[in-house]
């Protein structure tokens, strides 16, 4: 525990770890990669999905996986209770949604909503045979019947920390911590 | 029995002289007897009026207010046209003819008269129609107008576009000494215009009132005076090239006189960004160039008075789209602190200042008022140049809450006015009670 | 950066940054508009009212479908059924619809400045869809947008805007956007219609139409109104035409990548010429298709951001998973 109250759960190598591990099991549960299409939530699942993609490939040989990113700000349900500065970056799912099985990539699971409301985003494009979710922490605190199929870690916290996910793409490091 | 009463420890400021010097002020019944050095003018049976502190001027003279009674009483009544300008300091009044009905005739005049009687207070002149209905089209009943009690005729609001009719107005009306007031504005040249054409029209895609509708009339009108000897007042001068023309009459020894607003000398076209419709009047606010020429000629007396062009407006007569809302602001309890700005800003000095809004305006009507002259009438105007206050409408005794001042911080007011003697206002911290109770 | 407007009443004054910050959504609502289901939830529950004083079926279709498509509700109210027959002033309006609790309300009225007289009369946000001739604020935007897609930048551009300056609220809000985004904006057209003040906005004032096109990257062409000629501002639509009709030939003098703007309808052999209308050059088609995606954006960013200052809590606190406030916002400040 560092003196600012931040702790570190997980490290650039446990975190590689965990998404080698989630694509192993992806191509268990799904036996192989047929129908299968990645498609992260903005943005750091968008990475984390891309990770995701490379994983499998280099496990299995073959195509490439459909790949897409959404943005769940127009179908967040707290547009009442104020985004101050909504920013919109634009979904773009480049690929027929119809009966693919959907793996749906996100950095941190906490109350649901963002599950939610991307999954309403992704069923606007079409039937999916199935949605799947992967995250890498899962920190509890459900508000929705929500749960992940594929998770990195589960870490336990108080609702008053925070969680965050540090990805050398964006952040320059790979590293989850929790602060407060 | 005489009654005299003494105004003591005052500035007085005598517009005429062109001098404001420490003095006591003297008057008996309704007259004034004269201005003393301060402590010589008091005899022991005198009343006496504490004036320290106050400066002590003759009764203020608007000659341009519209008091919209007949006809526009939701607007405002002689009654509550009067009390603003008591509040505002101003002693004697010359009201337009633009009321229904328009004062064409010796009927309204006398109508006018009777109701400024029964309000009391300050004194009303009636100024009359120029034309029947001022419809521009034949002459009104002028001569029977003036036997009613006119000083001036004029169709305010309403050009005059037919040069004719100007032409034989100005020959007319010179029988009886009448002065022409014009409201200078080609018809042509203003249609469809709400505000000052420029950058500002053109930013806010409203369209424009080039000053040169202004400007030709006043150069038509000029030309007729020299044409036919009469008299030429122009109301509300408004733009550079107006004072130039006036400059050049007035070299020309031409019997042409002014006026210019507060307003045009404190606002430009500016005010009206924001779409706010207390910044629209005819004509229109200009720029600051014309700011600029305006205080000057009223500073080497080019333009003789300042008058407020009073126009009371109801609440949703303005509170609709700008090209839609009413023309004009109330002027008449704002005017008296933004003139005594002028004077410190030092574009002119307080008897000039004095002289533009008292001995000015009385001599281009012909109205016993404006001076300190033993004899004159007894109409003074007690001012606290010292008084801060905050412009705000809801408080003003006019009907109309129209101003494009709302908020400014003033300097000065007017604290006691007296009219033929009578105290007829009284805002003083203290005396104001017992002083009321002794003058009723 | 931050969308800090709180109504849509015009482009004077919008810093260039907030302009673009409206394209960026704009560009990435399109693709929406490309879905089998045309819809997002994200206005779901809301009021936008179109209360138009001026028919515009064109823009006032452009506004319900947006708002549909962000699956608001929409009132349309036109002058003709409204109360303004009846003689109702426009702040009563104001304050009858204001009592229906609106989300939004989307203007047309015939008077420069009748947006503002509403702003001040109701809380929600006014969006401007014309003015009198002060603004058309939504038009300037989807042409920004437009010229953006073609050209792939504003900045350093030269727009020629060619017709009648004086009434055109198309123009002034072109103008001001424009020069924001840093174009140099050519006004091309005849001294009465052009009037010399409009140097004072930074623009180039041309009479002669092969001079204002020359070398221009973009040109936008007005709309001209048949009643002006009574008015004297020029002598016949056929002499106006002769000197102001956008040809072929007019458009060779301008950069050979230029793009044709309108903002309709067209007066074909007027304004402009079909050959040009219709020819490679013309984007006309595009600003139709950007028009609903820039008012899905602003109808968007304005109720969201309203409905933010009246919760008056954090955004930090609103963000459904209120972990890392550094996750949503970080990375793209």
């Amino acid at each position: 525990m560092s003196a600012n109250g931040t702790r570190q759960v997980m490290d650039a190598v446990g975190i590689h770890r965990a998404l080698v591990r989630i694509a192993h099991e992806i191509l268990e549960h799904n036996k192989g990669t047929e129908h299968l299409a990645l498609v992260g939530i903005r943005s750091r699942g968008v990475y984390l999905a891309q990770r995701i993609r490379k994983a499998i490939d280099e496990i299995e040989t073959g195509g490439s996986i459909p790949f897409g990113v959404v943005d769940i700000t127009l179908y967040r349900d707290d547009l009442d209770r104020g985004l101050q500065t909504p920013v919109v970056h634009g979904t773009d799912i480049p690929f027929a949604v119809e009966g693919k099985r959907i793996l749906l990539v996100d950095d941190v699971l906490f109350t649901g909503r963002t599950i939610r409301a991307a999954m309403d985003a992704l069923v606007d494009f079409g039937r999916p045979q199935s949605i799947q979710l992967a995250v890498l922490v899962d920190r509890g605190h459900r508000e929705l019947p929500i749960r992940a199929d594929y998770v990195g870690k589960n870490i336990p916290t108080s609702r008053r920390e925070q969680v965050q996910v540090r990805l050398a793409e964006s952040d320059g490091v790979d590293e989850v911590v929790i602060e407060g | 029995m005489s009654q005299r009463v003494v105004i003591a420890g005052g500035t007085v400021v005598d517009p005429v002289a062109g001098k404001a010097a420490p003095g006591d002020v003297l008057i008996e019944n309704d007259q004034l007897v004269g201005v003393f050095s301060p402590g010589a003018g008091g005899a022991e049976s005198d009343t006496v009026m504490d004036a320290s502190g106050l400066l002590v001027l003759p009764g203020l003279v608007d000659m341009h207010v519209h008091l919209r009674e007949p006809g526009y009483e939701y607007k405002e009544t002689i009654a509550t046209g009067v009390a603003a300008a008591l509040a505002g300091g101003f002693t004697s009044l010359a009201c337009m003819a633009n009321t229904d009905p328009v004062n064409d005739s010796a009927a309204v005049t006398q109508f006018i008269l009777e109701r400024a009687r029964v309000a009391g207070g300050a004194r009303v002149y009636p100024i009359g129609a120029l034309s029947a209905g001022m419809k521009g089209e034949r002459l009104a009943e002028i001569g029977e107008m003036y036997r009613a009690g006119i000083v001036a005729v004029s169709d305010d609001g309403r050009p005059v576009m037919d040069a004719g009719l100007m032409r034989r107005a100005l020959e007319y009306t010179s029988m009886f000494g009448l002065p022409i007031i014009v409201h200078e504005e080609d018809g042509h040249l203003a249609a469809g215009g709400v505000m000052n054409e420029g950058v500002t029209a053109l930013r806010l895609g409203l369209h424009g009132i080039p000053a040169a509708a202004e400007e030709v009339m006043m150069a038509r009108d000029i030309a007729l005076t020299d044409l036919t000897g009469g008299r030429l007042h122009v109301a509300h001068v408004s733009t550079a090239g107006s004072v130039a023309l006036l400059r050049d009459a007035k070299a020309r020894g031409l019997a042409v006189t002014a006026e210019v607003t507060p307003h045009h000398l404190f606002l430009t076209e500016e005010a009206v960004a924001g779409y706010g419709t207390n910044a629209k009047m005819a004509p229109p606010l200009r720029n600051a160039r014309d700011v600029e020429a305006l205080r000057a000629a009223l500073a080497d007396g080019t333009i003789d008075a300042l008058a407020t062009d009073h126009a009371p407006h109801h609440h949703d007569e303005k509170e609709v789209e700008f090209e839609n809302a009413a023309n004009g602001v109330v002027g008449l309890e704002t005017a008296l602190p933004l003139a005594l700005r002028l004077v410190a800003d030092g574009v002119l000095d307080l008897p000039a200042l004095v002289a533009r809004m008292t001995v000015g305006p009385a001599r281009i009507l012909g109205l016993p008022a404006g001076t300190l002259s033993p004899g004159a009438p007894a109409d003074l105007t007690l001012v606290d140049p010292e008084r801060r206050w905050r412009v705000e409408a809801r408080t003003f005794r006019s009907k109309g809450r129209n101003t494009p001042f709302e908020g400014w911080e003033m300097a000065g007011r007017a604290v006691a006015v007296l009219v033929g003697g009578r105290l007829v206002y009284d805002d003083r911290p203290g005396t104001a009670a017992a002083l009321r109770s002794a003058a009723s | 950066m931050a969308f800090t407007q709180r109504h849509l009443l015009g482009l004077e004054g919008v810093p260039a940054a907030e302009i673009t910050s409206i394209l960026d959504t704009a560009a990435s609502f399109k693709e929406i508009s490309e879905r089998d289901i045309k819809k997002v939830p994200a206005l779901r529950g809301k009021t936008v009212i179109n209360l138009f004083y001026e028919s515009s079926t064109r823009t006032r279709t452009s506004f319900e479908i947006a708002a549909k498509r962000l699956s608001a509700d929409t009132v349309n109210i036109s002058a003709s059924t409204s109360s303004a027959s009846k003689g109702e002033t426009l702040a009563d309006t104001a304050r009858n619809l204001e009592a229906m609790r609106p989300d939004a309300i989307v203007v047309r009225h015939p008077a420069s400045g009748a947006c503002h007289l509403l702003a001040r009369h109701v809380s929600c946000p006014i969006l401007n869809a014309g003015d009198g001739c002060h603004e058309h604020p939504t038009q300037a935007l989807l042409d920004l947008l437009t010229i953006r897609e073609h050209l792939g930048r504003l900045e350093g551009l030269t727009v020629a805007i060619v017709g009648d300056i004086l009434h055109s609220r198309v123009a002034r809000s072109n103008l001001h956007a424009l020069r924001a985004l840093g174009s140099t904006v050519r006004l091309v057209g005849p001294p009465t219609l052009v009037p010399r003040d409009l140097a004072a906005f930074g623009a180039e004032l041309h009479t002669e139409l092969a001079a204002g096109v020359r070398d221009a990257d973009v040109v936008m062409m007005l709309r001209i109104q048949r009643e002006r000629q009574g008015a004297n501002f020029f002598p016949t639509l056929d002499e106006y035409s002769q000197y102001f009709c956008l040809t072929e030939e007019a458009v060779r003098l301008a950069k050979p990548q230029v793009i044709i703007l309108h903002p309709g309808p067209l007066n074909r052999g007027l304004e402009i010429a079909s050959a040009v209308a219709d020819g490679p050059y013309s984007v006309i088609m595009d600003q139709v298709t950007n028009g609903v995606a820039v008012r899905m954006a602003l109808l968007y960013l304005l109720v969201a951001r309203s409905k933010g200052e009246e919760s008056g809590e954090t955004a930090a606190e609103m963000i459904g998973d209120a972990e890392p406030v550094r996750r949503r916002t970080g990375g793209r400040a």
